[in-house]
């Protein structure tokens, strides 16, 4: 009776590869990571330093640009931007989640095409739309409203957040929802007590996205706010100028708003690796 | 549990931080206007000298809001075209003036200036207020800083390559000395031209020296010359010399790139706007303040050929606060703020080029020295209505004032940017550039 061998899979890569791979990875994540340090090294530099060529690694040290850009009043836009990111990311969950629960677990009639929809309303380049909304907005008496932006903001990232959740809740085993509704959960609680704390990864990484897409939107900032609701973005690009050198306060201020978004990710780093996995295995 | 923790924590921050910020952010003041202004080194002093001089005295806040030139371009004619009404006081220049004066969308100053004798408009320059006004002659913007063009040259690498740049150059005899001084073995450029594409960047040098070469873009009867011999000689001459001994990467080269050489050093010769002295001989910006000699905007068959341009307030035409928008224009386009900020911040950096007293100013006199009298020679010689050998349908030097021009501009810049860079010869660029005016020459012609 002859046997049949079957090849094994390796289960160990060799330790040459592991270390080309670590290598690679390393170099990629330098490679990644290196404008932010440029940037930073310039922050603390004079405008005269900041603009060598062939670039300097050691130049005299100076915390002036960052004097300036608090000189001239960061706070205010760093506020309108936090009220935006924050406020509009907390709508964007309370309606996002149960969304992608009638999309995912309870899949609704026609889910597909709800779910087309949903992703048609990213189709118009938001150039498109910017006019009509400036008119309305006009119309309204609510140009220069941080509250009317954040509503826009709302509206520009929850397909995206329905889209998200939906593939973080598809992945949660079915038999969790029907356990609690034997036991009597209504819906409500099903959503929050049950499928909320399972699907924190998803949720973290689903707010984190929100929040740096909403952070950093300089289009519709730039057209329909001005100086009461505009925001960092709008900040930032104020101090590129045509006649004259920026670099070095440009990036003190990239610096200065890059901060809450860094902040933001570091503090949800675990959750937003799990839940980006998540997602991707999907 | 750790990661809770921390969680926790940041949130704490993030939330304590906001409720500073909202707690300190100031109450309102009993008279406020809303500024728009571009990002350019003399706004950014007054910003930061209006809180403590002009709100102080005058118990009038002002928000500024900055932006960047194109982004402030389009921003003013969104608010002043739709009557939004979102800034009482916004900065444009005499392209805009040309092309909005009697339109509604920003409001005349005359009555405002008739009221404000302190103000003193007979000491602005003559060109300023023409440039300002339209065609109706009404004043419709107060100048905020005025500049022409001239050339600027390094005097010890002139002197090192044997090189003397007479004070009215020629063309010709620039292209000598940016040939002589051009260095590459040390990374020197003989020249920086502006080469990237927009009809503000490249053509706004582009057009003057297309002017003394005796082309036009459109003559008095709008019929559109950008491919006629002179404008193909000027812009072949300011191609080849680019090409030749300019700065690296020429399309890539903007005003930005071109102060930032000469700042450096990597740059022999510049020809460009007399504002740029504020950057060049700024301590802490530039690495060869005092080395930099002046010289005025090369011709060839015109006896002058530098342009004219003012950043200016106007007040928006849907403002309901003109008293104190004027109230602000008129400080900030004074003589007493000129002297404020020479006193504050240094003479170099001060908003010169608009009044004719700052250059009887003993002090400022003594820090402009090597720059002031050409300056103040440009400024004086510039004509828009008539900058070149040929009659012309609008007024402008080195734009035409009609709201497609900036279309235009922009689009055979791009095609002069081709030829920069060999994908194409500047007549081929120049050919399509000249189906381009016709189509706007065709909405102007009777």
């Amino acid at each position: 009776m002859s046997t049949l061998k079957v090849n094994k899979p390796r289960q160990k890569t060799s330790l040459a590869s592991r270390f080309s791979l670590s290598t690679f990875a390393w170099f990629l994540g330098l490679l990644f990571f290196f404008p932010v340090f440029w940037t930073l090294l310039i922050s603390f530099r004079q405008e005269v330093d900041a603009g060598t060529f062939p670039p300097k690694w050691i130049a005299p040290f100076t915390l002036e640009n960052y004097e300036k850009v608090f000189k001239v009043g960061a706070k205010s836009f760093l506020l309108n931007s936090a009220i935006a990111s924050i406020g509009s990311t907390i709508v964007i969950l309370a309606l996002a989640f149960p969304a992608a629960y009638a999309l995912s677990i309870k899949p609704i009639k026609k889910s597909k095409d709800v779910l087309s929809f949903f992703l048609s309303t990213k189709f118009l380049p938001p150039i498109a739309a910017l006019l009509p909304i400036y008119l309305i907005l006009k119309e309204l008496q609510l140009l220069d409203n941080i509250f009317a932006l954040t509503v826009f903001y709302v509206a520009m990232n929850l397909p995206l957040a329905v889209w998200l959740l939906r593939s973080f809740l598809k992945e949660i085993p079915r038999e969790l929802v029907e356990a609690a509704e034997l036991d009597g959960a209504s819906t409500i609680k099903i959503l929050y007590r049950v499928l909320v704390p399972i699907s924190m990864p998803g949720i973290a990484a689903t707010s984190l996205i929100c929040f740096i897409f909403t952070w950093n939107e300089f289009l519709l900032a730039i057209n329909v706010t001005g100086f009461g609701a505009a925001t960092a973005p709008v900040y930032l690009v104020g101090f590129v100028t045509a006649e004259g050198l920026f670099f070095a306060q440009l990036s003190a201020v990239s610096i200065v708003v890059s901060l809450p978004v860094i902040i933001a990710g570091w503090a949800a780093q675990d959750k937003l690796v799990s839940g980006l996995s998540l997602g991707a295995v999907k | 549990m750790k990661n809770r923790k921390r969680l926790v924590a940041v949130s704490t921050v993030v939330i304590a931080s906001l409720a500073f910020t909202a707690l300190t952010v100031p109450a309102k003041a009993a008279s406020e206007i809303n500024v728009l202004m571009v990002g350019n080194p003399q706004m950014k002093d007054l910003q930061t000298l209006t809180a403590e001089n002009f709100t102080k005295d005058s118990g009038i806040k002002v928000n500024f809001t900055i932006l960047p030139e194109n982004e402030l371009r389009d921003k003013v004619t969104l608010d002043v075209s739709t009557g939004a009404g979102q800034y009482d006081v916004v900065t444009i220049g005499m392209y805009e003036v040309a092309n909005w004066a009697g339109t509604g969308k920003i409001k005349s100053l005359d009555s405002l200036v008739a009221a404000d004798p302190s103000w003193n408009k007979a000491d602005i320059f003559p060109s300023m207020i023409n440039g300002l006004s339209g065609t109706d002659k009404k004043l419709y913007a107060a100048p905020f800083y005025g500049e022409s063009s001239m050339l600027m040259y390094r005097k010890d690498l002139a002197k090192k390559a044997g090189v003397t740049i007479p004070l009215r150059p020629t063309w010709a005899q620039v292209a000598a000395a940016a040939a002589k001084m051009n260095d590459k073995k040390n990374g020197i450029a003989g020249i920086c031209l502006r080469g990237l594409p927009g009809w503000g960047e490249q053509f706004a040098p582009l057009t003057t020296v297309v002017n003394t070469y005796g082309g036009t873009w459109f003559t008095k009867d709008w019929q559109a010359q950008v491919n006629s011999k002179p404008f193909v000689d000027a812009v072949s001459f300011y191609v080849d010399l680019v090409k030749k001994y300019g700065q690296p990467a020429p399309t890539q080269a903007g005003f930005t790139e071109c102060v930032n050489g000469m700042a450096q050093g990597k740059i022999a010769m510049w020809y460009d706007a007399t504002s740029a002295t504020a950057s060049i001989e700024k301590v802490g910006f530039s690495k060869h303040v005092g080395q930099f000699g002046y010289a005025y905007a090369p011709v060839v068959k015109t006896k002058q050929s530098g342009w004219l341009w003012a950043w200016a307030f106007a007040i928006a035409g849907a403002s309901k606060k003109e008293s104190d928008a004027w109230k602000f224009m008129s400080w900030a386009t004074s003589s007493k703020y000129e002297n404020l900020v020479g006193e504050k911040l240094g003479w170099a950096a001060a908003p010169d080029g608009k009044r004719a007293s700052i250059y009887a100013n003993a002090e400022y006199k003594k820090t402009a020295a090597a720059y002031s009298d050409v300056v103040l020679g440009s400024l004086k010689a510039a004509n828009p209505l008539n900058p070149g050998v040929q009659p012309r349908p609008t007024s402008g030097i080195q734009f035409v004032a009609v709201p497609e021009f900036a279309d235009l501009g922009t689009a055979v810049s791009q095609e002069v940017a081709k030829a920069m860079t060999g994908k194409q010869t500047v007549k081929q660029a120049l050919d399509k550039g000249q189906k381009l005016a016709e189509k706007v020459a065709a909405k102007y012609k009777k």
